[in-house]
C-alpha cells in the first residue's frame, strides 16, 4: 500500500471495516460482502445517485445518503437495512412501477429484469399508488434495437455507457421531472441518429426499455459484466 | 302476456355470457339470443407495439387456448417477415398445438359437459359438476384429469410454462427439443391412449340415450369451415381452409390466411360483443358456418392416423352427408383427442425432431400479414398491419366463437322452442338450453378479446319487456 493511501475505519451493520479515502460506502460494503440494493449503479460506470435504492442511514445524520455516491469517513456508523430503509426502497419501487407501463408478463425482459428482481427481493407484492398509464411511444426505427419508453426508469445507464465507454454520447435526457425522457442525439429517431450500433446501452439497460430485436421471445438476458473488464484493459493500454 | 327468461350467467363455459328467451302472449318462444357481455379491446391496445411482441401479447387473451393464439399470431408475424420456418420448428409447434387441443377438449368434455352426459340433464345442479362425475364414475373422472394433465404437461415440457408459454416466437420456437423431454412425452402416451379409449367407449354407450337432445341441439344444415392438408386429412396448425356446404360440396378450397378476410366477413348484432362471421359470397346470415371439431371431421376425408381414422369411419356413418347435429361436437371432440395423441407420437418419431435449427430470422418485409390455425374450438385468424419499423398500426382477430356465433344463437332458439311450451320450464329445461351452447365449447373471453369474470345468465322476458324469470349463477 503506498504512503498516500489514507485508511479509514468505519462500521457497517455492526461490522468493523476498513476503507481507502475516497471510496464510496457501496464499494466498501460490497468488498465486505454486505449487500445494498442498487438500480442505477453499474460497476464500470460513474455514479449519479439517481434511483435512491441504495440509501443508507448514517449515525448522527438525519438525512439518508445514497451509498453509491457518499464517501466513507473515519468512525462512520452505517446501517444498510432497517424498517425505515425498507419502507423507502419499497416506495421508490412502487413509484417506478406506477410511473410508466411496466407489464412484466409481456415484457421482453421478463425474468431478466433488474427492476422485477429488485421488487421480488424487496417483497413488493402490490403497488399502492394509482398507475399513471402514460401514452408513450416505442422507437423501433433502429435496424437492430428497439427503445420502449414504457419500460424506461430513467436510470441513465445508457447515457453514461454511451458517453463514458463508447465515447459517442448519442443518448441524453430531455425534459424535466416526470416528463424526462431519454433521447438519441437531439431527439431524433434512434435509427437516423449518430448511433455506432455497439449495443452497449442495450446490455446495460436494467429493464426491457432497450432491447435487441433479434432476441425476441421472452428470454432476453443482458450481459453488463463486460464494463469493468473493458475499463481495466483500456487503463492498461 | 309475453315474457323473457334470462339465464345469467350460463355456467360451465369459458367466459361470461347470458341467454335470453322471449315468450309471446301465448307462452311460446318468440326469439332467443346468446349474448356475450363483455369487451376487452386487445386489437386496440396492441397498436403501437412492435409486431414481434404480438404472440405473447395476444396469447394473454385466454388461459385455455393461449397456444392457438401464439401460433396464429406467430404465423401472421412470419407473413410480415416473409419467412418459412424450419421444418423442426413447424413440427414442434404442431405438437404444442395438439397438446393444447387435448387438454382443452378434456376440459370441455370431462369438466364442463360430462356432468350433463353422465348424471343427466335434469340432475340436481348441486351434484351436476366434475366432482359429481368423479363420485359416480371415478375412472372417468380420473381419465379426464389425466388427459388434461397429459396436454398441459407437454406444453410445460416444451414451453416451460403450462399457460402462456413464451416458446413460440415469430420465426419458429426459442429452444429445440431435448432427447430427455421427447422420451418423457413418449412415456406418457400409453396412459393417454387408455384414457381416451375409455372415454370413447363410454360415450358410445350413452350417446343413444340422448337421441332427443341430438334432434334439437343446434341440429340444422349449415356450412362448415376448417383447416385441411393437401391430402384432405385433418390439420390443426398448417394447411389451408376448406369451406363445405350443408350437403358436403366444396364451396371454397385452399383459403390461405391472406385470403381469409377476402372471403370471410364479420357482422355485428346489437345484443352481443362477439361478432358474427360469414362467408361473403352468401352474405349474412346465409353465409354463416360452423367451425370446430364437428366441422373439421365433416370436412376431412381422413384423420391421417390409424386409430382416429377407424373412429372417423364410424363417425361419418352418423349421417349421409355432413353430420349436422351439434350434440356430435362431443363425439368429434373425443376423436380429435385420439388423433392428437397419435399425431404427437408420430411427430416424436420424426428423425429431425431433435434438430437444433428451430428459428428463422428476418425484419419487416411486408406491411401486412395474416396467420391461421385451428384452436380446439375452431378456426382462428390473426391479421396485422405494421409500419415500416414493424409497429402495429391495425390488428384484427377472427375467433372460433365468433364463427360459431350464429349457429349457437340458432341452436339456443331451436332448443328453447322445442322445450319451452306454454311459458313453462324447469331447471332441467334451462340446463338443456345452456348445454346447447356447451356443445360448441365457446371461449367467450377470446371471442370478445374481453376482460372480466366468467359466469353465464339466462332470462325470460315478457312481450312488454319485463323479465319474468331468470337463472343467475
Amino acid at each position: 500500500m503506498s504512503e498516500n493511501v489514507e485508511v479509514k475505519t468505519l462500521v457497517i451493520d455492526g461490522h468493523e471495516v476498513s476503507a481507502r479515502r475516497g471510496q464510496t460506502i457501496l464499494e466498501v460494503a460490497r468488498e465486505n460482502n454486505i449487500d445494498i440494493p442498487t438500480l442505477c449503479h453499474l460497476d464500470g460506470l460513474s455514479d449519479v445517485g439517481a434511483c435512491r435504492m441504495c440509501l443508507v442511514e448514517i449515525a448522527g445524520n438525519n438525512k439518508l445518503l445514497p451509498a453509491c455516491v457518499a464517501t466513507v469517513s473515519e468512525g462512520m456508523q452505517v446501517t444498510t437495512s432497517s424498517e425505515r430503509l425498507q419502507k423507502h426502497r419499497r416506495t421508490i419501487l412502487e413509484l417506478l412501477f406506477a410511473e410508466r407501463n411496466h407489464v412484466c408478463s409481456v415484457c421482453v425482459a421478463n425474468g431478466h429484469c433488474e427492476l422485477q428482481s429488485l421488487a421480488q427481493d424487496q417483497g413488493l407484492t402490490h403497488v399502492r399508488l394509482p398507475y399513471r398509464n402514460p401514452d408513450l411511444h416505442v422507437d423501433a426505427s433502429h435496424e437492430r434495437f428497439t427503445l420502449d419508453h414504457n419500460r424506461c426508469i430513467l436510470c441513465t445507464r445508457c447515457v453514461r455507457v454511451c458517453a463514458e465507454i463508447e465515447g459517442a454520447h448519442v443518448w441524453d435526457v430531455m425534459g424535466r421531472g416526470i416528463n424526462s425522457m431519454v433521447i438519441t442525439d437531439l431527439h431524433e429517431d434512434w435509427g437516423s441518429s449518430s448511433c455506432t450500433r455497439c449495443g452497449k446501452c442495450v446490455q446495460v439497460c436494467p429493464t426491457g426499455a432497450l432491447f435487441d430485436k433479434s432476441k425476441i421471445g421472452t428470454s432476453h438476458p443482458k450481459y453488463p459484466d463486460f464494463l469493468p473488464y473493458l475499463n481495466l484493459m483500456r487503463e492498461a493500454q | 302476456m309475453s315474457q323473457t327468461i334470462t339465464i345469467d350467467p350460463v355456467t360451465r363455459l369459458e367466459g361470461h355470457g347470458k341467454i335470453t328467451i322471449q315468450l309471446n302472449a301465448q307462452g311460446e318462444v318468440q326469439d332467443a339470443h346468446f349474448h356475450v357481455t363483455q369487451v376487452r379491446g386487445f386489437e386496440r391496445f396492441s397498436e403501437g407495439r412492435p409486431f414481434y411482441e404480438m404472440p405473447s401479447l395476444m396469447a394473454r387473451i385466454c388461459g385455455i387456448c393461449p397456444v392457438s393464439h401464439l401460433i396464429a399470431s406467430a404465423k401472421a408475424c412470419e407473413a410480415i417477415m416473409s419467412v418459412r420456418i424450419p421444418h423442426t420448428a413447424a413440427q414442434l409447434r404442431r405438437m404444442l398445438n395438439l397438446a393444447q387441443m387435448v387438454q382443452s377438449h378434456a376440459l370441455s368434455f370431462f369438466y364442463l359437459s360430462s356432468p350433463d352426459l353422465l348424471l343427466g340433464m335434469d340432475a340436481d345442479p348441486k351434484v351436476r359438476h366434475i366432482f359429481g362425475v368423479v363420485e359416480a364414475r371415478p375412472e372417468l373422472g380420473r381419465a379426464g384429469v389425466a388427459l388434461r394433465r397429459f396436454g398441459q404437461h407437454i406444453i410445460e415440457l416444451l414451453g416451460d410454462k403450462r399457460i402462456h408459454p413464451g416458446w413460440v416466437i415469430p420465426g419458429g420456437v426459442t429452444e429445440p427439443l431435448t432427447p430427455a423431454k421427447r422420451d418423457e412425452i413418449l412415456g406418457m402416451i400409453p396412459e393417454a391412449y387408455a384414457n381416451i379409449k375409455l372415454a370413447l367407449s363410454w360415450y358410445k354407450q350413452i350417446a343413444d340415450s340422448f337421441k332427443p337432445e341430438v334432434e334439437v341441439f343446434a341440429n340444422f344444415p349449415s356450412l362448415f369451415l376448417g383447416l385441411i392438408n393437401e391430402d384432405e386429412s385433418v390439420e390443426f396448425t398448417d394447411g389451408a381452409l376448406r369451406l363445405i356446404s350443408a350437403t358436403g360440396n366444396i364451396l371454397a378450397d385452399g383459403i390461405t390466411a391472406q385470403e381469409f378476410t377476402q372471403v370471410i366477413g364479420e357482422a355485428v348484432e346489437p345484443y352481443s360483443y362477439t361478432k358474427f362471421a360469414y362467408y361473403k359470397p352468401l352474405g349474412y346470415p346465409d353465409g354463416s358456418y360452423r367451425v370446430g371439431p364437428l366441422a373439421r371431421l365433416n370436412i376431412a376425408k381422413s384423420m391421417g392416423t390409424p386409430l382416429a381414422d377407424a373412429e372417423l369411419v364410424e363417425f361419418k356413418q352418423l349421417a349421409s352427408g355432413p353430420v349436422q347435429g351439434s350434440f356430435y361436437y362431443h363425439h368429434a371432440r373425443l376423436i380429435d383427442i385420439l388423433y392428437g395423441i397419435e399425431k404427437i407420437e408420430q411427430i416424436l418419431s420424426d428423425p429431425l425432431i431433435l434438430d437444433k435449427h428451430v428459428r428463422a430470422t428476418a425484419g419487416v418485409n411486408r406491411l401486412e400479414g395474416a396467420g391461421q390455425a385451428e384452436a380446439p374450438r375452431g378456426t382462428l385468424m390473426h391479421n396485422y398491419k405494421v409500419d415500416e419499423n414493424g409497429k402495429i398500426t391495425w390488428a384484427n382477430l377472427v375467433i372460433a366463437t365468433g364463427q360459431n356465433n350464429n349457429a349457437m344463437n340458432r341452436g339456443v332458439l331451436q332448443a328453447a322452442r322445442h322445450y319451452i311450451k306454454d311459458g313453462k320450464f324447469s331447471e332441467g329445461i334451462l340446463n338443456r338450453v345452456e348445454a346447447v351452447v356447451r356443445t360448441f365449447d365457446p371461449c367467450l373471453s377470446c371471442s370478445t378479446h374481453a376482460l372480466g369474470q366468467m359466469p353465464l345468465h339466462l332470462s325470460l322476458v315478457s312481450a312488454d319487456g319485463k323479465v319474468i324469470d331468470q337463472a343467475i349463477r
